[in-house]
This record gives structure tokens, sequence and C-alpha cells, in this order.
């Protein structure tokens, strides 16, 4: 059984990108448009990874992220964070929240591709 | 000192002199009571008072 | 009439009471707790004025001439007037130089000279003498009224050994001693002596306010009465106007001398500057106790007219003494509770006065009498000796049992002859001559020492003359002759009308002639002489007291001085504790500082042990003492003037230098506030850079993902493949506006934008961008109106910059209308001062915490799903406010929003460049 991935980005044309290269690598995937849709969706859904992008309207990335390692029963919730901003201090804020991992846009698609599926267990 | 509080003291220092001396005082020296005074007395007292209030007046004002 | 013994024994309680009080200040005082730091105790001591002549003489003078009792104490009132002035510049002068006696104060003023120290202090004694007498009198007087039976005679003649008032003269001197002389410490104050002499003064008020409201409510029906039943009496008629005796003529200037004799003695009194200016403790109480203390003699004033009216009225004429009525009115009516009261109240007014009068003159005669005369001798100039202070004890002692024993001696003689209230007059007038030495040498530079010489001398001989004399022959000792004849009979060398002067009662004659005689003499021959350096030197320390804080007082002395030396003579007269202190505590900067690597002191330091040895044994002593001591250069006049000048100079340093470290702090603040600018605008250029960042990457990312997924999937449909290249097409568009709008803004802030102003139409600009944004309204199905009232509206300003300004805000608008329905006005309002240019919407609205942030950059509303870069408004706002216009927004949530700029008609000639339209590069004063 397919893993389920859930694209959470404010900007349409990364989210298309995204959508096609996930769905390209066999995953199942669901799209959030922004912070709230995207924490109300991990806890509906259970996605096994989160593509979270750190600037969003509504909760950003950070809150998410540290709403879902708050909550004990999404604990499962793998979180690969995005960010444009690509600051030292933007990274280190990501890990500590408890983000599983961080790439920095623009990122080249085989190795977000390689990520994900290493985090995913090389299994789609 | 601030010059005003000179400048008063010196006022009032000149006005009581004028006051507590001739010919002002011998506007009391007339044998009428007033409530039960002597014009003379109760003009000096009064006087005095006077002075001693608006010193005070002077004095205690401006003081936090 | 009461027992002897309980009265005695009264008196003897009360006595002992008033030490406990001033035992329990003098430890409270050395636990660093004092209990007279109060104004309201300064006032209370200083009430030390009324004494026992105040207390039962004022009713004894009201009794004979009514209302005259009055001016010895309006007199102290004037005084208290000026005294903020006059009474603060007296105790700062003391307190910056060390003086503690009247004496002291006016010969340091010229040059501390002995000679005048010794004069003054003579004056004072001669004069003081019969105001102690009076003190005693009275109690005696007092004494004997209380323990006889009316009928008796009170007079019954005694040898002096079995005079009880010997007894208490000598209890007085032992009981002073005590208070005033325990300290071997002598330049402190008398903290204890100064609770109980406010204590007193507060037991002499409640017990004359006693008896007058007695006397009034318990023996008559209240003042109305006692005056009423007065007034109908012809003869008591005439004690309530001015003219009670024959002496109309002159009635206006004996009253004005009486007021100014009483407001000069109140100066200068003996006790009155102990208490006032020596033992003060904080020279702000006196802002209090100028007020306060003429309070306090209204008060016990308030009863003398009707208690004497009353005496009169209730004994008539059977010869009771008007001096005692307080004592006789509840003794015949059988209050004797009262009356013992009232006889300690007695007791305090006139104790009060002997303890400080004994103590201030005591003061005098030690170091201005007797010091000059020891330090004359080889014993005390030699450097050698031991601690002194046990002998200056001795002295002051010694001094107190003295002037009481002449206070008796006086009594005994004279005391019965006169009224109390005469005998204080004699002892006003005396004081009175130091009035122009002391007030003259602190507001007059000119005064010198022969001068205060010549007046003293004057004044004082013309008071003798013309005063003491006649009452002592008056008193029988001496035939009356010469007062009534003239001396040889020379009639116009007659005491009480001299050179005829006839008319004036006898105390205003006195007055008259001495101080004629006293100001004369000091004016005219300090004019005519030089004074010396040190004369001068003081004057102007005195005079300019208030000009100099104490680091800047110039140092009048030059000479050579061995430290030891200093020390030695320091611990002589000070103990070695206080010269130990001396010595250690050495304020100043070092170079100024004393040389201990070679054991020569300086000029400032000399003066210290100078300035404090004169708190122990007065300046002049001290003079003559640091003057044997060490090697002095003599002081020219030039030199003092070369002091002077060099103090001054020292000061403006001084002043320059606060000026520069003010200035310096002020910079350093400056500096830091700058820092702090610095330092946030440089987490702004941060905060600017981490957003360009993010826009740049945004798009770029896109663009990325998309090609490498169209590179690495060759089986991509074709229309996918549209799809893709399309949105690369779409973000790169939107990659170089941004970068286009971000080095415009740079110009911009810089001030390195190009600006070409033209005359031009604005409603025709407002076309041009509306034409060219119309087509993606259509798209949006939204409407896009413009509303102008005019055709035309002209202005100077750059047109591609103003079409800037309106696509940005149409774009603006188009992103937040709705899908459907959407709809844009454009609003043009033409008035005097400019157009007003408005872009409404009707899309959601902006919350009014976010409406000032929007100006912002890359400020973007959290709303908005289509994203622009985030600089379209702060750009379109500095074009705005280039030409001297402001761009605002308005909007109500759920509203829509009004995007709003007003552009000045002279925005063109406002904006920092010529209106020429000449295309030019230039400054942007607005922003930076």
């Amino acid at each position: 059984m397919g893993s389920k991935i859930l694209i959470a980005d404010d900007e349409p044309n990364i989210v298309i990108s995204l959508e096609y290269l996930m769905r390209r690598e066999g995953y199942e995937v669901e799209v959030a448009r922004d912070g709230d849709e995207a924490l109300s969706m991990i806890q509906r859904d259970r996605p096994d990874l989160v593509l979270l992008d750190a600037m969003m309207p509504g909760k950003s990335g950070f809150e998410v992220c540290q709403a879902v390692r708050d909550d004990d029963r999404l604990a499962g919730t793998q979180i690969l964070m995005l960010t444009a901003k690509g600051r030292e201090t933007d990274v280190a804020k990501g890990k500590a929240l408890g983000a599983d991992a961080y790439i920095i846009k623009p990122f080249s698609t085989r190795e977000l591709a390689e990520k994900v599926r290493s985090m995913l267990g090389n299994e789609p | 000192m601030k010059k005003t509080l000179l400048h008063r003291l010196v006022a009032l220092f000149c006005l009581g002199w004028l006051l507590l001396s001739f010919p002002l005082l011998a506007l009391w020296d007339h044998p009428v009571r007033v409530f039960g005074w002597p014009l003379l007395p109760a003009g000096l007292f009064t006087i005095w008072l006077v002075l001693i209030a608006a010193l005070a007046w002077f004095m205690e004002r401006g003081e936090g | 009439m009461l027992s002897a013994p309980l009265v005695i024994f009264t008196a003897f309680a009360y006595l002992v009471l008033l030490f406990a009080i001033a035992w329990y200040a003098d430890q409270r005082a050395a636990a660093g707790r004092s209990i007279i730091a109060s104004p309201w105790v300064y006032a209370l001591s200083i009430a030390v004025y009324a004494t026992a002549w105040t207390y039962f003489g004022s009713v004894g003078r009201a009794a004979v001439d009514g209302i005259w009792f009055l001016p010895i104490y309006l007199g102290p009132t004037l005084a208290m007037i000026l005294g903020w002035v006059v009474v603060r510049k007296m105790i700062r002068i003391a307190r910056t130089y060390r003086i503690t006696s009247v004496a002291d104060f006016i010969a340091s003023r010229y040059g501390k000279s002995p000679l005048i120290a010794g004069l003054v202090t003579l004056i004072t004694v001669v004069g003081i003498v019969p105001y102690i007498a009076l003190q005693l009198k009275a109690i005696s007087s007092g004494y004997a009224i209380m323990t006889t039976s009316p009928g008796e005679s009170s007079l019954v003649e005694v040898s002096w050994w079995q005079d009880s008032t010997l007894y208490l003269a000598l209890a007085l001197a032992g009981f002073i001693m005590l208070f005033g002389t325990r300290h071997l410490d002598m330049t402190e104050r008398h903290e204890g002596m100064v609770a109980a002499i406010a204590f007193e003064s507060l037991i002499k008020l409640v017990a004359f306010l006693a008896v007058g409201l007695f006397v009034v409510y318990g023996l008559f029906n209240g003042i109305g009465d006692v005056y009423a039943q007065a007034m109908a009496d012809a003869e008591l008629a005439k004690l309530l106007r001015f003219d009670t005796g024959g002496h109309a003529d002159y009635i206006f200037s004996q009253w004005f001398a009486l007021i100014l004799l009483a407001m000069l003695a109140f100066l200068f009194l003996p006790r009155q500057f102990q208490i006032m200016v020596v033992e003060n403790v904080d020279e702000r109480h006196l802002k209090r106790a100028v007020w306060v203390f003429p309070v306090y003699l209204l008060l016990i004033n308030l009863f003398v007219l009707p208690i004497a009216l009353a005496g009169l009225l209730f004994f008539g004429d059977n010869g009771a003494n008007p001096d005692l009525f307080v004592l006789s009115l509840p003794l015949v009516t059988g209050q004797e509770a009262l009356a013992l009261f009232v006889f300690i109240g007695g007791l305090s007014a006139a104790t009060g006065m002997v303890i400080v009068e004994a103590i201030a003159v005591s003061t005098m005669v030690c170091n201005d009498l007797v010091m000059p005369l020891l330090l004359r001798t080889r014993r005390f100039r030699g450097r050698q000796g031991g601690d002194l202070t046990r002998l200056l004890l001795m002295i002051r002692r010694l001094a107190i049992v003295i002037l009481l024993l002449l206070g008796y001696l006086y009594f005994y003689l004279a005391g019965e002859a006169y009224a109390l209230v005469s005998i204080g007059l004699i002892s006003f007038a005396a004081v009175a001559q130091f009035a122009p030495a002391a007030l003259g040498g602190m507001y007059w530079k000119g005064g010198t020492r022969a001068g205060v010489l010549a007046g003293l001398c004057a004044g004082f001989a013309f008071w003798i003359y013309t005063l003491m004399l006649p009452s002592i022959a008056k008193s029988g000792w001496m035939s009356t002759d010469f007062v009534d004849l003239g001396p040889f009979g020379l009639a116009w060398l007659k005491p009480e009308q001299f050179l005829g002067l006839s008319g004036l009662d006898n105390l205003t004659h006195s007055l008259f002639w001495s101080l004629f005689a006293n100001i004369g003499a000091f004016v005219g021959v300090s004019l005519w002489t030089r004074p010396a350096a040190r004369e001068a030197s003081q004057a102007l320390l005195f005079v300019d007291v208030y000009n100099r804080s104490h680091d800047h007082q110039p140092v009048f002395w030059q000479g050579r001085a061995r430290i030891e030396d200093l020390k030695l003579l320091a611990t002589r007269f000070l103990g070695p504790k206080r010269a130990e202190q001396l010595f250690e505590a050495r304020p100043g900067p070092p170079g100024q500082g004393a040389r201990p690597d070679r054991g020569y002191a300086d000029a400032r330091l000399v003066q210290r042990v100078e300035t404090q040895l004169a708190g122990a044994i007065g300046s002049a002593s001290a003079r003559v003492m640091v003057a044997s001591a060490v090697e002095e250069e003599d002081l020219g006049l030039e030199d003092v003037m070369r002091i002077l000048d060099e103090a001054s100079q020292l000061r403006v340093h001084s002043r320059a230098l606060e000026d520069k470290s003010r200035s310096l702090e002020q910079a350093t603040r400056e500096l830091r506030a700058a820092n702090e600018e610095l330092k946030s605008l440089d987490r702004l250029k941060d905060d600017f850079m981490s957003s360009v960042t993010h826009e740049l990457r945004t798009p770029l990312t896109s663009i990325r993902a998309l090609t490498e997924m169209m590179l690495d999937d060759e089986d991509m449909p074709n229309e996918q493949r549209q799809e893709f290249l399309a949105i690369i097409v779409t973000e790169t568009e939107r990659l170089s506006r941004l970068v286009g709008q971000v080095l415009d803004m740079a110009r911009i802030e810089a001030g390195h934008a190009d600006w070409h102003s033209t005359e031009l139409d604005l409603t025709e600009v407002v076309g041009q961008a509306v034409n060219s944004i119309r087509g993606r309204f259509e798209e949006k199905n939204a409407r896009l109106e413009v509303h102008t009232e005019r055709p035309s509206l002209p202005i100077l300003a750059d047109r591609d910059r103003l079409v800037q300004v309106m696509l940005n805000l149409l774009s603006n608008a188009l992103k937040f209308i709705p899908e459907d329905g959407g709809r844009v006005d454009v609003q043009m309002t033409d008035s005097e001062r400019g157009i007003t240019v408005t872009v409404a919407d009707n899309g959601p609205g902006i919350a009014p915490e976010e409406q000032p942030r929007i100006f912002e950059k890359f400020h973007q509303l959290d709303e908005g799903r289509q994203r622009g870069s985030g600089l379209g408004l702060p750009i379109s706002r500095q074009i705005v406010e280039h030409f001297g216009g402001r761009m605002w927004v308005e909007s109500t949530p759920g509203e829509g929003a009004r995007f709003s700029f007003f552009l000045p008609r002279t925005s063109g000639a406002s904006a920092p460049e010529p209106p020429s339209g000449r295309p030019a590069r230039e400054r942007n004063e607005h922003h930076g």
C-alpha cells in the first residue's frame, strides 16, 4: 500500500510541481493551502509524511510542526520542512521544533524524491 | 533663593511696617467696640494675624 | 497660699523633668536620631524670646500703659518676615566659618579682631546682667506671692545669705553647667538644651493660655465682658487708646522706636543668636519657623490685655502688683493648683532665658575675653602643652557661675526699684548696638574694623550715659542731680535731654542718640579708613557667602605650615580624637591636597584647622593660635585681590569643566542612540534581505522543479508540458518584475531615481493606467469606473511614475475584489491645495491593526491568495511623497478598502529639482 503524503504550501505553482513529482513517485497525495487547513488534514487523514512550507498564511509551518509534535497521536507523522528563506536560524528553528528533515527552496527534484524515499523506508 | 520670593518678603515687610506705624495706626484709635473688642487691640491683632498668614502663605507655597 | 515646701518641691521636680528631657534628647542625638530636627521644635525653641519679662511683665506694662506692651512682639514679627533673607544668611555664615556667638560673628567679619570680640562681649555682659536679674526677680516675687498669705507683706528684709533668690541663682548655675558644658566637644550643638527649651516654651504658652481663659471666662463672662467693664471705667478706657500718658507729641516716634528696638534685639540678643543661628539643625527649618514663631507670640499675647484689665477691675486700687496678676488672680480666687501651674510656666520662661543666655554668654566670655588674655601668656602661646579642652570647659563653667552671681547682685542692689519692663528694655537697647556692625557687615563690604570699634564705643557710651546711669541713679545708688540738672550743672548735657532734646521718653531718647552715634561713627570711620587685607578678605567671605560653594572658597592664607605643628595645635584644643579626624578626612583633588611626603600643609588645610579651632575658641583666638604655630607671610590687599581672582578663575575653570563633562555625556548619549539606530537599521536590512531572498526563491523553486521534471520525464504528455511551460513563463515574469521593483526601490531610497517632471493632466494619466489594466478587469468580470469633477487636472509631476502608482493601486485592488461582482471605483477630487485620487474596492477590507503596516516592504496580508512582491505599495507611497504628497488607506473590514493619495498642486515646485522638466539625477531629501 502506498504511503500518503500531504503537501502544505501556499504557492500554487510550487504545489503543482510538488504534486506532480510525488504522484510520479507513486505516493498518494493531498494538498493543503494554508497552515490551518494543513493541521486539520494531518489530524484527520494521518499522512505518513508532510511536505511543510515554513511560510504560509494562517498558521506558519513552524506552528503546524510544533502542534503536530505536541500531539502524541500524531507521533508517526514525519515532517519535511521547506523554506525559501534559508537562513541558519530558520533551519535550526525547524529542527528544534521537531522537523525530521529540512530542504531549502529551490530544491533539486531528484534530491527531494531521494529524501522522501529514504524517510518512508524506500517503499513508495 | 528665587527673586520673586525675596521681592515678596521685602514688600510684605514694608507693608507690615506701614500698617503697624503711624499714621495708619491712628485709624484704629477710637473708643468703639467690634465683636466685644475695643477697636485698637482688635485692629492691631488683626493686622498681626494677616501679616503672619501672608508670610506663611509665601513660605509654605511651593514646598513639595 | 501654698506651703513653701510644696512650691519648692514642684519647681525642683520640674527642673529634674527638664533635665530628663535634655538627657533623652542627647541620647537620641548620639544615636543619630535627633528629636529636635523639626521646624516646629526649632520655632518653639526660638520662643525663648518670651521670657519672664513677657510672662509677668507684659501684664504689668499693659496695666499701666495699655496697648504699649505690643511693639516688643511686633518687632520680631517684622524681623521674621525678612528672616528667610537675613537670618538665613546669618546661619549660612555661622555654619561656613564655625561661628559660635554674636561676638565672634562681628569680630570674624572685621578681620578676626580680638579687640572687637572683647568689646562686644563686654557690652553683652553689662547689658545682659540686668536682664538675668529680671528673671531672678520674677521667680523670687512669684515665689513670694505664692507662699505668703494675702495680708502679709512679702517684702520682709532679709540678709543676703538668707535670701532664697541667691540659692535659686546658684541652683540654676549648677543646672546650666550640667546642660551646656557637659560635652567636652564644644563645637557640637546642645541638642538636649534645645529640646528642653522647646518644652519650656510649650509649658509657658499653655500655662499662660490657661490662666487667661480662667480669668476671662472664670472670673468674667468672656473677653467682651472684660472689655465692656473696662471701657465703662474712664481710667481704664484710657488703656485702650494710644495716648496713655501725657506725651502726646512724641508717641509716634516712641512706638516706632520700640518696634525697631525689639526687631534689632531679637536678632542680636546672645540667646536668640545661640538658638536661631548656632543651634539651627537645618537651614530649611527656618522656612516654617519664620511664621510659626510669630504665631506663638500672637497667642501668648492674646490674653495680656484682658488679664491686665481684669486684674485692675478685680483688685481696684488696693495696690496689688500688676506684674503678678497672673498669679494673684487665681490665688485669691482659691485656684491654687492653677496658680502653681502658672508659677511653673513663669519658671519655664525665666529658666529658659537664663539657661540659653548663660550658655551663650559664657561661650563669649571664654572665647573672646579670657582666651585672648590667656594666649598672651607664654605658657599658652608655646607649641607644647597638653590637652586644653578641660581648661576651656572650666572657664565656661566659671563664667556661668559668675554671670548668675552678677545677676543676683544686680537684683539685690537695684531690683526693687524698677518694673520688669524697664529693665528688659535697657538690655534690649544695649544689644541693639550690635546691629549696625553685624547687619552692615553682612551686606556692606566697606565696613572696617576701625569703623566698628568707633561705632560700638560711641553707641555703648551713649547707652551708659543716657540710659544705664540714670537708671542706677533712680535706683538710689547715686545722686540724681546729674540727671535732673545735668553734670556739673550743665543743663545741655542732661542725660535724658541731651543737647536739650526733650519730649522723648528716656528710652527713645537713648536709643536715638546711641544708634545715631553708633551708625554715624561706624559709617564715617569706615569710609575714612582703609581696611586691612584680612578685613577685606573676611568682608568678601561674609557678604558673598551664598555665591561660593564650599569647595571654591578662596583661601586667604600664605606661608609655610608643618603638618606636625598643626596637628599638635588641633590636639590641644579639640582633643586627640577630633584632631585625628580633621587630618584624616582631607577632601579635594590630589593636586591641591597636602603634601604629606614633605610634611607641609597647604593653605586649604591650614584654613580647615583654623576654622575648626574657631568653633572651639572663637575665630579671633583661633587666628592668633594658628599664626603662632606656623610661619605666615603677611597678606597684603593685593594678595587678597590676587587670591580672590585665582578663586574665581578656579570657579570659572571648574564650571567650564562641568560644562565640558556635561557635553561629553551628551555626546555619549547621542552616540549610543546613533549606535542603537544603526543596529536597528542593520536588523531591518537583514529582514529585507531575507524577504528578498524568499521572494526570489519562490518563483525559482517552481521553475527549477518543473524544468527538472520535464527534463527527466521524456514521456511527459504534451499538454502537461505546455501547462508547465506556461507556469515557467509566468514565474519568470514574476521574477523580472520583482528584480525591477527591488532596483526601483533601491534607487528611490538612495535618491538616485530619475524623475522627469512635466506639466501633465492627471485625468489623462489615470485614464492611461486604467486603459492598460482594463483587460485584466474584464477577464475577472469586474467593473472599473473613473469619476472626476473636472475634465482636466493639471499638475507638475513625472508621468511614468504616476502611471506606476495608479497601476500598483489598481492591480492591488484587482487582487482583492471577489471573483463575482467585483467593483473598483477611481475618484478624483480637486481642492485648492491639490488633487486627491481614491481607489476604492469592494474586497474583504483590511483590519485596523494591519492598516499601518501595509506600506511596509514585503508586508503581505495573510488573506491574500494572490501574491505580489510586497513592494508595490511602499514604492507608490515613496513616489507620492517625493512629490510632496501623502498616501493612506481607510478601510472597514468586510466593506472594502479605499487607498488614496494626495498631490499638492505645487508638487513640482516643492520637489527638489528645478521645474524645467529637465531630466536630472538628484538626491531625494524626503527619504534615506
